[in-house]
């Protein structure tokens, strides 16, 4: 038991987290059809329900998932996988009925019913079990209460409201202003931008997989990756000064990880020039400043070039505001990535103004 | 030959008082025509009633088919009304100031007996976060962001936003230690708001001669929370914009979001 647990906190560590939420996207969408069986499914959430029957058996792992406020994360998970596996499967079962020369199942069921009684009533038993829900919610969980308000003892972690806990967890990569100003404006604007930069006319009204590959794969890497996985991330392995720490493991507060991070002039004027760093900001920052520039000004040119089909069907417009949304969507792997990998800091540090990448 | 005598099948009583009650001069007033168990009736309903004139009178049978929609539309505005009812009965006991706040959630806590108001607010505010989110989830994945409706999916968007926003601010009012903090540590990010706020890269370009135009009392941070910390002014700021400032104007586009809806064809459908 002993074993496992500890074989499941190593697997919880934020990189191998973060690299298998990427590798259960890739299988979702490569193997489909296979994800989209009911074994698949039920497996799925039957899974998830023996994980946290087992999980609250551990003292630890206890305290995180009883905590009040993360039930609806608890309730999130199950939620998000089992609405994840359901739209996959009604595209795959659509596909199979075009690829044999169908109409998708919506186009059959077109003719029209009396609104009521068909859909007042299903409405109605919405409402019903929606009260039931939330009154047996309410009755079995009370609302938390802490410690009145005391501006001058900081708890350890502090943590945002869960929903905003991806948010936070982008803290760890990037500085507030992009991480808590301007990459989320560009989520919202990103999500406004969606009917206007998809131009693919098709899989309107329906759903499909195959017709909108591309777009449905983008989407699901935002809100299940991005989104969801880091909020479970950030609410479950998330300790004391936002260490990590696996689902089992005691939130020592006293835990120590080793901060070996550096900046990229660092790297190049000191480790590969052998030079101390310059006074000037600028010259310190010079290769910094051009690989920031070349990501947004040089890459999106060479997709075009890249991805012609694309270019040629969007126009210039479009095809520029997509690849710009979508190289800020990927900041965020890359960051990761980099961080892990050569323990990167910033890429372009100016603390004179409160400027780092 | 003997006399047949037809006689009438007696009613039974609840059947002639329901007769009775629904020939009344007030019933007749408040319901316009007889039960919707005809199709003439079933377009009158709708017709004439306030609250299913937001519905068509007939729809594609997808459409009201859990599988399609998931309900989560739906369950977001139903949410969003079990809020609105629950947050107005706790308004009658909460005053948003240090000196009350607590001390009146603890007594809806300790005082009333088998209260559930606030916890039915908490749990019912986290589960609107999350059909929100599935709203759009399923929006997406049938593609019915599509034209003609990309503007209805702009207000969708918005209004997501503003769910999260109108979640936020109720967090800090328990003004416990979780509020302060959460807030807190929410409301930091806007000191490095570029150019507006005191940390944020650029706001030290802004000078005025010697002055600096943008310091920790004037910027994004300050004008969220009414101070330079987590206080009075933010507990009273976040007060009206979580009771009265953002369901307001997420009213106003739910509005708008539902007319779309109709106006732009109904429930999205294979064309």
């Amino acid at each position: 038991m002993e074993l496992i647990k500890t074989f499941i906190n190593l697997f919880a560590d934020p990189r191998l987290f973060f690299i298998m939420s990427v590798l259960a996207l890739v299988a979702i969408v490569w193997k489909r059809e296979a994800f989209s069986r009911n074994s698949v499914g039920y497996g799925l959430l039957a899974f998830l329900g023996v994980f946290f029957a087992f999980g609250l058996f551990d003292e630890n792992f206890r305290l995180i998932i009883v905590k009040p406020d993360n039930v609806p994360i608890v309730a999130l998970i199950f939620l998000v996988v089992f609405f994840t596996w359901y739209a996959v499967r009604e595209g795959v079962r659509n596909d199979q009925r075009i690829a044999a020369g169908d109409d998708p199942i919506e186009k059959e069921e077109s003719d029209r019913v009396w609104v009521w009684p068909d859909l007042v009533y299903t409405e109605l038993i919405s409402l019903i079990l929606c009260t039931a829900v939330l009154i047996v919610w309410s009755v079995g969980l009370e609302a938390p209460l802490e410690q009145p308000a005391n501006p001058a003892n900081t708890p350890n972690p502090s943590k945002a409201p869960w929903y905003f806990l991806g948010l936070q967890e982008m803290l760890v990569y990037f500085d507030p202003w992009l991480a808590g100003v301007v990459l989320p404006s560009l989520i919202i604007v990103g999500l406004m931008a969606i009917p206007y930069i998809d131009t693919n006319p098709k899989g309107n009204g329906y759903y499909t997989f195959r017709e909108r590959r591309v777009e449905i794969t983008i989407f699901l890497f935002g809100f299940l990756v991005l989104w969801s996985s880091l909020i479970v991330l950030g609410t479950f392995l998330r300790g004391p000064n936002w260490n990590f720490f696996g689902p089992f493991e005691y939130w020592d507060i006293h835990k120590l990880e080793p901060l070996t991070n550096v900046q990229l002039s660092d790297f190049i004027w000191v480790r590969m020039l052998g030079q101390p760093l310059p006074e000037n900001w600028f010259v310190r920052e010079v290769f910094g400043i051009v690989l920031t520039l070349g990501y947004v000004a040089v890459l999106p040119p060479l997709m075009a070039r890249m991805f012609r089909r694309y270019y040629e069907k969007l126009g210039a417009t479009r095809f520029y505001v997509t690849a710009m949304l979508l190289l800020m969507m990927l900041s965020l792997p890359v960051k990761m990535l980099t961080r892990w990998i050569f323990n990167l800091k910033y890429v372009v540090s100016i603390p004179e103004y409160f400027f780092n990448i | 030959m003997a006399q047949t005598e037809t006689v009438q099948p007696k009613e039974a009583l609840p059947v002639r008082a329901w007769n009775w009650l629904t020939e009344t001069q007030i019933w007749t007033s408040i319901f316009r025509h007889a039960a919707p168990i005809n199709d003439r009736n079933r377009v009158l309903v709708m017709l004439s009633n306030v609250f299913l004139h937001l519905h068509p009178v007939r729809l594609k049978k997808h459409g009201v088919r859990l599988r399609y929609t998931w309900c989560m539309g739906g369950l977001s505005f139903f949410l969003f009304l079990v809020l609105t009812f629950t947050g107005l009965l706790l308004m009658f006991y909460y005053r948003p100031t240090l000196e009350y706040a607590y001390s009146d959630i603890v007594g809806l806590r300790e005082h009333v007996p088998l209260g559930i108001m606030r916890e039915m607010h908490r749990w019912g505010a986290h589960a609107m976060v999350i059909t929100v989110w599935l709203h759009m989830f399923r929006v997406f994945m049938t593609g019915s962001y599509k034209p003609p409706r990309e503007f209805n999916w702009n207000v969708g968007v918005i209004m997501l936003v503003l769910t999260l926003l109108l979640s936020f601010t109720g967090y800090l009012l328990p003004w416990d230690q979780l509020a302060i903090w959460a807030i807190t540590v929410g409301a930091n990010m806007a000191r490095a708001t570029p150019f507006l706020g005191h940390e944020g890269p650029g706001a030290a370009l802004l000078t005025l001669g010697d002055v600096q135009l943008i310091h920790a009392a004037d910027d994004a941070r300050f004008a969220l929370l009414g101070g330079t910390f987590v206080g009075e002014g933010a507990l009273l700021r976040f007060y009206v914009l979580h009771c009265v400032a953002l369901p307001l104007v997420i009213g106003f586009l739910m509005a708008v979001h539902f007319w779309r809806v109709r106006k732009d064809g109904g429930i999205s459908g294979p064309l």
